[in-house]
């Protein structure tokens, strides 16, 4: 049958969903584009006088600061993740089945730790520096060393955190790869060096580019670390307009801009995946080779894999450990155990709350993928690029014109005042979180659903099974991996979340990122170590099962 | 089955939520949005509760965040009583109309009326100094006079300074366009820049460290930074604070740049009085004390006690500027600074 | 013997076009049906209706005597006992074998499954490896796999979509010949769709013709070959060419390869022009008939040649001959037609 006819298969299929999906995809939608909206609402004020302010001096910085930073990060994350991926699932050399679930680990480091931690160790007056100094006999000027608190330096920061998720993506992306494309390229002329660029990083690029733009997002809404390190940003200059100038409507409108641009490059993104879709592979299944390097190769490998580990994670976490000796008996009370368990919890529950709207438009888009459903599904997961205190300020101006609506209905008709209903309340946290982080949930989800054939659909149910238990049976052992993978980096995103947090969360409720951005913002670098150490700590656990998980994860699993 | 899960989560939202409300309605609380980090009000607060006997609720977070949430909760908002550092700060939450008036001869008469809202909406609670710090072994005392003589030729690639982000700046950027106007301001701030020996970054901490590692010989930072390196358990940065020294500036003039931490209760407080009450235990002299003892602020009222390090740093002429100029010109100040190069 | 399937008059639309245009066809129990047609000619739709996954426009279904789909109702494919192979297999990559045939028939007793489930392995000759996951098996032991595990719940009706589609040509006719043998084995009525000839003649007791949604014929594959309905079916099936002809009197017509007899498909006018269908096994090699044709050219098959004639007026037909009759281009032979039944269509 031609390929428009199975596609139309394709969208029949699902046709006995409940009717009511299509209608709760579209509502759940719109409530999840509400800050979005919120914020986008601005653009049809006037723009006031600070624009022209704006434009004429600092607005070219901001836009070329945040390109710069995204071009370095692209080069940076991208080859960091992709060549890692690359070596730990084509190669034996030392040390791999160890790097394989250890290259994830940055994933729980923070960037604004990160950042100040590498500040501490490399600024002027850092140890290294200082070491230098005294043994060369040198002063200041007298030698060259790099400034850390620079773009480069920032570029080099959100590389060694961010490259994960292009690591774990590109490395699905390999394993799942058939051997056979690499074996005829192989025998087609190309040598193993080419057959990579020509073959294996091609098939892989959606992998490549949907981990790239994970990271992406992630950079343009960071304002910890570019604020520390002085490089102004468009997301500072959101900052600065906001609070500075005290100009919301020019400050949601650059924020708007920010969004614009976000949805032109997952627009990009989806593109290139949709091209993609036709180089699928075969579901023949091979063992890859894994090929044994000479001694001088795998060498060489080991370095490369240990590189990004040493700098992204354990030299970091080596200088926070030696910061939280120093500190530990003043910082750890029981205060503490408090923290480390509302991060937990809140992490806990967010990755669940994150994953019902990514199900329902996962399976909405599966069930009817039509145009408006999928800009309806970029739109609501451009949370992710979005600076979380403009998130939390778009969630809470419509959040808190309700509760007041209410509480003055209440007044008048009943006497009673009900006060906040869903400002400064858990759900609302909850709720920053999912429009924050839908964008990884629901990336993830329609991965595993990906896997879910729609002739395996028809197939149990012509085997006697109900819609119901077709769910049950079929897809929730398929999809299993693919959910818990979502679960776990929301759960590690929301541990590291601050500004969100910072803004939303309710009375006498403290996190581990609080406390840790509190005490380093307070210039406590060494007091802020236990806090930062413990998100680390929590955050790791998950991500070494998720390693795990998908080390046992072959093809056609 | 999924479908019921979404309102499961509403249900349990609102048994939150019903919390939250169930604990304003109670008389002996106090709700508290504080721009200040938790370490460094919790003590005080804990010390009021055991006084008073009244509880309280705590949310920390950056200032401008919570004056925004104060001000979308309108009418609905639990939070009481709003404090924050910087009177920048404080005089917009009066122009965003968050605050209410407090009527209190406490205040009235321990806080200079330069330390307070003329109307009463805001209060200062500590004081906080701007001040220049220079290396001892390359600098004398005698080189340096004023802020204004910052932007001389002669600190050319000597000057080391936080961003144009940084609030402290910005009020010190707005005293001095008060002071002297705005165009001296802006060719004084483009001298400035001139003089940067590095791009603006990191904190004030970190421009004290930077004199020490000879990458810098000036400064301008809030002093009580340079109280903590004194203090510090570090040997290091007790080190590195021995190498610096302290300058008052404009001594001979108006006096060096102050700015003020404060509070002040919100317009739809739903416990004014347990917040009044809050605001006069914060000026009492052994609250005043605690501030000047954990974080080397100056207090606000005469008859505090000042702790030993503070005491080294010196008496000084302070500006005794209307604070609540400062707010005004804080936009004009940040524009001023983006002109001039500024980062 | 008993009707298993029946549609009437049934039609099928999707996304606002017709795909099945009125198709009614009967297919009794314990038969094999196939229908065959080019891509896109709405078979695969057709048995996804069949399967429940679509619903008719216009027109009935019944499996046995039950009705199980017309324009205002239609049955959930789950209730339905009707199978489904396919065409990518949908094996269950998070089952084994094992797992995999006894999906459907959970129903059974643990005891009972697990017999059904061996019995069914033997029956393609896997048992051996139950424990493994359908990855680890060959193209053609998932293909034999997915055909067992439709089959364990013992439908009434087995429906095949193209299931050998993703097989090499030399395993397709093979595997053909052995999925029909498995289904005889089992008793099973099935009905498979392909547009390959060679496969459902392999297969089929009765095989059907499909274009642009409509049935053209359905009878058995040797009346499909031999007296094709409609110049659509006579060109899709086999090989042959039409040779230009004129109909006289009794049962005679007349050609440039000269005047044949014999049963007419259709009764025209004398005088009528028409087309002869001519099929390659049709010509016969002899080195004494009168009528000679050059040889333009040749392919040589291994038991046969295929060689293409030009006749002096300038008609080309295609001549089968036995392999040991090995003639050069442009060499002239003899040839003589041997018809029986005369397919003609008017021009």
């Amino acid at each position: 049958m031609n390929p428009a006819v199975t596609l139309n298969h394709g969208a029949k299929t699902v046709r006995q969903y409940p009717s009511g999906w299509l209608v709760s995809s579209i509502l759940v939608t719109a409530v999840l584009l509400l800050p979005i909206i919120t914020i986008c609402a601005y653009l049809f004020a006037p723009t006031s006088e600070n624009w022209g302010h704006l434009v004429e001096t600092v607005l070219p910085s901001y836009v070329w600061n945040s390109i710069w930073l995204m071009i370095g990060v692209t080069i940076g994350a991208g080859t960091i993740g992709t060549a890692t991926a690359w070596l730990t699932s084509m190669y034996r050399f030392p040390g791999r089945r160890i790097f394989i679930w250890a290259l994830l680990l940055p994933l729980a480091m923070p960037a604004y730790i990160i950042a100040y931690t590498y500040t501490g160790m490399l600024d002027s007056s850092g140890p290294l520096q200082e070491w230098i100094r005294s043994t060369f006999d040198l002063q200041y000027n007298e030698y060259w060393f790099p400034e850390i608190r620079s773009l480069g330096g920032a570029v080099t920061m959100f590389s060694l955190v961010l490259y994960p998720y292009v690591y774990l993506l590109a490395r699905a992306a390999f394993i799942n790869q058939s051997v056979c494309v690499l074996e005829a390229s192989r025998s087609l002329g190309c040598s193993s060096w080419s057959s990579f660029f020509q073959v294996a990083l091609p098939l892989a690029r959606p992998a490549i580019v949907a981990g790239l733009s994970l990271a992406l997002m992630e950079t343009l809404a960071d304002y910890g670390t570019v604020q520390y390190f002085g490089v102004s940003t468009f997301t500072t200059g959101i900052f600065r307009t906001w609070f500075g100038m005290y100009d919301p409507v020019a400050a949601s409108q650059l924020s708007a801009l920010l969004m614009i641009f976000v949805f032109g490059l997952i627009m990009l993104e989806r593109w290139s995946r949709s091209r993609a879709r036709f180089h699928h592979t075969t579901n023949t299944y091979q063992r890859l080779p894994e090929v044994q390097l000479k001694p001088s190769h795998a060498w060489a490998a080991t370095c490369v894999c240990l590189l990004p580990l040493l700098f992204g994670f354990l030299v970091p976490l080596i200088q926070l450990v030696l910061w939280a000796i120093e500190t530990f008996d003043e910082m750890v009370d029981a205060r503490f155990i408090v923290l480390a368990k509302n991060s937990f919890l809140l992490a806990g529950a967010a990755a669940v709350v994150a994953l019902i709207p990514a199900l329902l438009l996962g399976y909405g888009n599966r069930a009817y993928p039509s145009r408006l459903m999928q800009v309806c599904t970029r739109l609501a997961s451009m949370g992710y690029a979005i600076p979380g205190t403009v998130i939390a300020i778009g969630i809470l101006i419509p959040f808190g014109a309700l509760d007041n609506s209410v509480n003055s209905w209440m007044k008048t008709n009943f006497n009673v005042s009900t006060g906040l209903l869903f400002s400064g309340t858990i759900f609302i946290l909850l709720f920053a979180y999912t429009v924050r982080f839908l964008a990884v949930s629901l990336q993830t989800v329609e991965a595993g659903l990906g896997k879910v054939k729609p002739s395996m659909d028809d197939s149990a149910r012509s085997m006697g099974l109900s819609q119901g238990q077709v769910l049950k049976r079929v897809h929730l052992p398929i999809m299993k991996g693919s959910l818990f993978t979502a679960m776990v980096i929301v759960f590690v995103d929301v541990l590291k979340e601050l500004p969100a947090t910072l803004v939303l969360r309710p009375f006498n409720f403290n996190t581990l990122a609080v406390r840790a951005y509190e005490l380093a913002s307070d210039e406590r670098l060494a007091d802020s170590s236990t806090a930062a150490l413990a998100i680390v700590a929590v955050g790791i656990l998950p991500v070494i099962i998720l390693s795990a998980a998908i080390a046992r994860s072959r093809a056609g699993k | 089955m999924k479908k019921n899960r979404p309102y499961l989560c509403f249900l349990i939202a609102l048994i939150f939520s019903c919390n939250s409300f169930v604990a304003f309605a109670e008389d002996s609380v106090v709700n508290i949005y504080s721009a200040r980090k938790e370490a460094l009000i919790l003590p005080l607060l804990e010390r009021f509760q055991k006084e008073t006997g009244i509880d309280f609720q705590l949310v920390t977070g950056k200032a401008d965040g919570l004056l925004k949430r104060i001000e979308i909760e309108g009418e609905a908002t639990p939070a009481d009583i709003f404090i924050t550092v910087d009177a920048g700060r404080l005089q917009r939450a009066k122009s965003a109309d968050i605050l209410q008036p407090v009527e209190s001869d406490v205040l009235n008469n321990t806080i200079p009326s330069h330390l307070r809202d003329k109307d009463n909406l805001w209060f200062g609670l500590s004081r906080r100094a701007r001040v220049i710090f220079y290396a001892k072994d390359r600098v004398t005392p005698a080189e340096l006079s004023t802020y204004e003589g910052l932007a001389d030729k002669n600190w050319r690639g000597r000057l080391c300074i936080r961003s144009s982000s940084n609030v402290y700046n910005q009020s010190l950027v707005a005293s001095m366009i008060e002071h002297i106007g705005a165009e001296k301001t802006e060719e004084w701030a483009r001298g400035l820049v001139a003089n940067f020996a590095r791009k603006p970054g990191g904190g004030d901490t970190n421009q004290l460290q930077a004199i020490g590692a000879g990458e810098c010989d000036i400064t301008v930072v809030n002093s009580y930074y340079f109280g903590r390196l004194i203090n510090s358990d570090d040997p290091k940065e007790v080190a590195t604070a021995e190498k610096i020294g302290i300058f008052w500036p404009n001594q001979d003039g108006r006096g060096a740049h102050v700015n003020v931490s404060g509070a002040g209760v919100t317009k739809h407080a739903k416990h004014p009085d347990a917040a009044k009450k809050l605001l006069e235990f914060l000026v009492k002299p052994e609250s005043q004390s605690w501030y000047a003892e954990v974080n080397n602020e100056y207090p606000v009222v005469a008859d505090a006690a000042i702790p030993e390090t503070l005491r080294t740093f010196g008496d000084f002429k302070a500006d005794d500027l209307d604070l609540t100029l400062l707010g005004e010109k804080n936009r004009a100040a940040l524009q001023l600074m983006d002109r001039a190069g500024w980062q | 013997m008993s009707e298993t399937l029946i549609t009437e008059d049934l039609c099928i639309d999707l996304g606002g076009s017709r795909i099945v245009d009125h198709v009614s066809l009967k297919l009794m129990a314990g038969q094999i049906g196939c229908l065959l047609g080019p891509s896109g000619c709405g078979k695969t739709t057709f048995l996804r209706t069949i399967a429940g996954f679509e619903k008719p426009a216009k027109g009935s279904i019944h499996v046995g005597s039950e009705l199980i789909a017309d324009s205002g109702y239609s049955m959930a494919p789950e209730k339905r006992q009707v199978g489904m192979v396919f065409q990518d297999l949908a094996l269950f990559p998070h089952l084994t074998i094992g797992d995999n045939v006894g999906f459907g028939i959970r129903h059974f007793s643990p005891k009972e499954r697990a017999t059904r489930v061996k019995e069914l392995l033997e029956l393609v000759g896997l048992e051996s490896y139950s424990a493994r996951f359908p990855h680890e098996l060959s193209g053609g032991q998932q293909q034999r796999i997915a055909l067992v595990r439709a089959m364990a719940p013992r439908p009434k009706l087995l429906l095949l979509d193209e299931p050998f589609s993703g097989q090499d040509t030399e395993r397709r006719a093979q595997l053909a010949t052995e999925v029909s043998r498995i289904l005889r084995q089992d008793g099973a009525t099935a009905l498979l769709v392909t547009h390959d000839q060679h496969e459902a003649f392999a297969f089929s007791d009765i095989t059907g013709v499909v274009n642009q949604g409509r049935l053209l014929q359905w009878s058995d594959p040797f009346d499909l070959y031999h007296e094709p309905s409609d110049r659509f079916v006579a060109n899709f099936v086999g090989q042959g060419v039409f040779v230009p002809a004129r109909v006289l009197k009794e049962n005679r017509i007349e050609t440039e390869l000269g005047i044949m007899t014999g049963e007419l498909t259709h009764t025209l006018e004398p005088g009528s022009e028409v087309e002869l269908l001519v099929r390659p096994d049709d010509v016969v090699h002899d080195d004494f008939s009168p009528n000679k044709a050059v040889i333009e050219s040749s392919s040589f098959r291994g038991a046969d040649h295929l060689y293409t004639l030009i006749f002096p007026g300038g008609a080309r037909v295609l001549c089968l001959a036995p392999s040991h009759h090995n003639h050069k281009i442009g060499e002239k032979i003899g040839v003589k037609l041997e018809l029986d039944h005369l397919v003609i269509f008017r021009k």
